[in-house]
């Protein structure tokens, strides 16, 4: 076990330093030019080369990118061209709002999308099951933006039950968080409990076809017991297949989800820098989410593992 | 029948079938009991409603597509098409128990198979934790199973099928009920296996008294270990008496038909086939399969160690051994669906071992394979034609050539022509194994490889088929290479055999002479638990 965790770990580090090539290669080749951008409308040619020098961007490409990979190595993600902040700073600030609702959307998609396409798998064909499923087109069709819109027109300014808009930290107040955060956890997890909910349906209702559950019913088990102790365990893999996915996809929801609800994280970080073509914020963004999204990747193999004794890499 | 009152007691049971079926019951009016310390075997074919019927007594029907509609199932006297699902939850497990057919698949592969024995102590009893490990720990070594502080901890799929079936068998025992089911528990088992499963539900029936009611579609089986044998063809009882009467005696039609049916091991007289050329020959052909490697930890697996053998023109070779003796892996080397480690396989004296994918492409089509289930090895989303005529047009045959050629071996395997253009699923087992025959032979091959092609059929089915294979061997001057687990099998339709055993072969030899005289101490422990041996099948006495 330990071995194949340390393995992992090993083969992440030319995924990542791939990634990390990509990410510099993209945004040199990408038209537009930062010196000019920050040297503004009226700036002489000089200036725009002076500013050029400052941000070693006259150096050779491959120099650059060594440069760069050197600093990212030392835990440095360079400085933003515009607010001379530290990206790290940049990102530690924002980060708490935006990991906070991945979180309360994940636990809240999960909660209510597992029980929910067991309950469909094995009323397959019901009333239940098609209205779950309806359910489910729903979550999949309605854009993030229209059902934030929709969930704040009925919810705070019709009913007055929750704030338009906002933030607050749970470590300053647990109540004002849940009340500030419940609205943008509701609009964002549409798409992942239609998603959770439809993969799961789909493998218990696979599963429960299985001899193993015969046996299990044949021992006198309860209908309750067969669904979650033998089927669910057995259809875990895809289920923790597709919510690692969930997460990965969760990031581009989330930048919508924060302009809409105007909470601010990492989502509008990412926004405002693309539209000041702020390289290194991009870069570090992108990087920190790859790093992320490989860690993700780890944990879910190793989460495979646990699920089935019959893998083994 | 024992003098007590039997444990169970079917009377009338009459089960719907859903709308639509090919007929309107899947049981009619089944009646028969099972004593205290009975074996009562119900054999049937597929479709004979033996399994619906175990299932009825379980309570296990699919609801709302079958529905028991008549009759009475007593359980000590208690009506159980009258209980509750709650009642009857509380039945399953505690009083009967059942075991299945794959024991492969009938253990939960995520659960530790200790918890599956411990789980029916946690549904009924009220054991404390350390009392249920002790007794899981009993009732498996009661089972002989090895090592048993070891294996309670182990996951299925790393034990063998025969040790799955014991754990099966303790799950279903631990309670100690009355009435043991067991549908078919031994036909997805080695012969060896079987017999020693077989020997183990003998002793603990004898021994706790569970009356049991044994289903099996296999005559040798019924022979081994039935007191009392009930014959059911298209849901309903046909004959049923004591095993000796049955099998001696038989006064249905059908039963004397099924047990003709079963193949058996005195070989017929085959003529020698002389010194025909050899046309498929395997010299030192080995395969080995590495595991792991990078990191992990690294094993090999000697699927096939120095395997050889030839066959000749229009001879049928028999290639008998349990599973794991490698018999498939040489066949699919031979056919080049893997690849050897090592060694020739020469076809008419080319060796095709170490051809790449574009030089074998020529030698393709001279060896055809019909695999083992007819239910998986068509496509489902193709009509049967075009599964036909698929391989000869990847060699350049027009396609109304095919079609034609396609035609007439539809009459060649007995199915209507016209049948072309329907799918799979609209053909029954023996039909689909027809039309894989048909499939194989639309090549033109020099070499048919029949890799248990007749395993998974009914007796009635099976012996048809392999009457099929040998007209197919005679009329095309065939050399038919035959993988059989099935002793009897081989006896009807081998030249000569060849014994294989973890990977190798331990013995070789002409048909008659191989069964007359076994020398190797393996091959003679797969005559020995050949099931009903001592019994000779046909041989009725009239009364």
């Amino acid at each position: 076990m330990l071995a194949f965790v340390v393995q992992r770990v090993l083969a992440t580090i030319p995924v990542m330093g791939v990634v990390a090539f990509v990410v510099f290669l993209l945004l040199r080749l990408s038209p537009g030019d930062p010196a000019a951008v920050i040297a503004g409308d009226y700036a002489t040619a000089e200036q725009v080369e002076r500013i050029r020098a400052q941000l070693g961007l006259n150096l050779p490409i491959y120099s650059q990118f060594f440069t760069w990979l050197g600093q990212i190595l030392r835990g440095d993600l360079g400085v933003s061209i515009f607010s001379n902040l530290p990206v790290t700073t940049l990102i530690a600030q924002r980060i708490e709002p935006t990991l906070m609702l991945a979180l309360t959307t994940i636990v809240f998609s999960i909660v209510v999308a597992v029980p929910l396409g067991v309950l469909a798998a094995w009323k397959a064909n019901s009333w239940i099951d098609r209205a779950v499923m309806m359910f489910a087109v729903i979550g999949f069709s309605v854009p993030v933006f229209v059902l934030g819109y929709f969930l704040i027109y009925g919810f705070a300014l019709g009913l007055n039950w929750f704030p338009v808009q906002g933030y607050r930290s749970p470590f300053d107040s647990p109540a004002a968080f849940l009340h500030h955060i419940a609205l943008p956890t509701l609009t964002l997890s549409a798409i992942f409990i239609a998603l959770i909910a439809r993969i799961t349906r789909a493998t218990v209702l696979e599963v429960l076809s299985e001899d193993y559950i015969r046996t299990a019913r044949a021992k006198g088990q309860s209908e309750r017991k067969v669904l979650f102790r033998h089927a669910l365990k057995n259809a875990a893999v895809p289920i923790v297949t597709v919510i690692g996915l969930g997460v990965a996809l969760l990031i581009g929801g989330v930048v919508v989800t924060e302009s809409v609800f105007n909470i601010p994280g990492l989502g509008r970080l990412v926004v405002d820098a693309i539209l000041k073509r702020d390289y290194p914020i991009i870069q570090g963004l992108i990087l920190f989410f790859s790093f992320i999204y490989i860690v993700l990747n780890l944990l879910i193999d190793i989460a495979y593992t646990l699920l089935d004794p019959r893998i083994r890499y | 029948m024992t003098a007590s009152s039997p444990v169970l007691d079917i009377q009338g049971l009459t089960v719907r079938l859903p709308a639509g079926a090919d007929r309107l019951n899947a049981v009619e009016d089944v009646s028969f009991a099972v004593g205290p310390g009975e074996i009562v075997c119900v054999v049937g074919e597929s479709g004979s409603g033996k399994s619906v019927t175990a299932h009825s007594i379980m309570g296990l029907l699919p609801p709302g597509q079958l529905t028991p509609t008549a009759g009475r199932i007593l359980l000590e006297g208690d009506d159980l098409l009258r209980k509750s699902p709650a009642a009857l939850r509380a039945l399953r497990g505690h009083r009967m128990a059942m075991i299945f057919q794959e024991p492969m698949t009938a253990l939960n592969p995520v659960m530790r198979v200790g918890e599956q024995i411990e789980e029916v102590l946690a549904i009924h009893t009220r054991f404390d934790a350390a009392a249920r490990r002790q007794r899981v720990l009993d009732v498996m070594r009661s089972v002989h199973l090895p090592d048993v502080e070891r294996l309670i901890d182990a996951y299925p799929h790393q034990l063998s099928g025969g040790q799955r079936q014991r754990i099966m068998i303790a799950a279903a025992l631990v309670l100690d009920p009355v009435l043991l089911i067991a549908d078919e528990p031994t036909t997805a088992l080695d012969v060896t296996t079987q017999a020693q499963i077989l020997k183990l539900i003998k002793e603990l029936q004898s021994r706790r008294k569970t009356g049991v009611l044994f289903i099996t579609h296999d005559f040798g089986v019924v022979a081994e270990i039935a007191h009392r044998v009930v014959v059911m063809q298209n849901g309903r009882v046909v004959e049923q008496g004591r095993a000796e009467d049955v099998l001696r005696r038989p006064r249905h039609a059908y039963t004397r038909m099924l047990i003709r049916a079963v193949p058996t091991l005195t070989p017929p007289q085959r003529a020698p086939t002389g010194q025909v050329p050899i046309v498929l020959e395997a010299r030192q052909l080995a395969k080995t399969y590495v595991i792991g490697g990078f990191l992990g930890r690294r094993r090999e697996v000697k699927a096939a160690v120095n395997v050889n053998l030839a066959v000749r023109r229009g001879e049928t070779l028999g290639v008998v051994g349990e599973s794991g003796s490698g018999k498939s892996t040489v066949a699919r080397c031979i056919a080049r669906l893997i690849e050897p480690s090592a060694g020739a396989i020469l076809l008419e004296g080319t060796d095709v071992a170490k051809l790449t994918t574009g030089a074998l492409r020529p030698h393709r089509k001279r060896v055809q394979i019909v695999f083992q289930d007819p239910y998986r090895s068509l496509n489902p989303r193709r009509t049967v034609g075009a599964s036909i005529i698929e391989g000869p047009m990847n060699f350049g045959v027009p396609r109304e050539a095919a079609l034609a050629r396609a035609r007439e071996l539809m009459r060649l395997v007995d199915l209507d022509p016209d049948a072309l253009s329907r799918y799979p699923h609209q053909f029954s087992g023996g039909q689909r194994q027809r039309l894989c025959i048909a499939r194989a032979l639309a090549l033109e091959p020099e070499i048919l490889i029949a890799d248990e092609a007749v395993s998974a059929l009914d007796v009635s089915v099976q012996a048809q088929v392999l009457q099929l294979l040998d007209d197919v061997r005679r009329r095309f001057n065939l050399a038919l290479l035959f993988i059989t687990h099935d002793l009897r099998v081989a006896a009807q339709v081998c030249d000569r055999i060849v014994v294989m055993q973890n990977g190798e072969i331990v013995e070789e030899g002409v048909t008659a002479e191989i069964f007359r005289n076994p020398r190797h101490p393996y091959t003679r422990a797969l005559f020995e638990a050949a099931p009903g041996r001592a019994f000779a099948f046909g041989a009725f006495e009239t009364d």
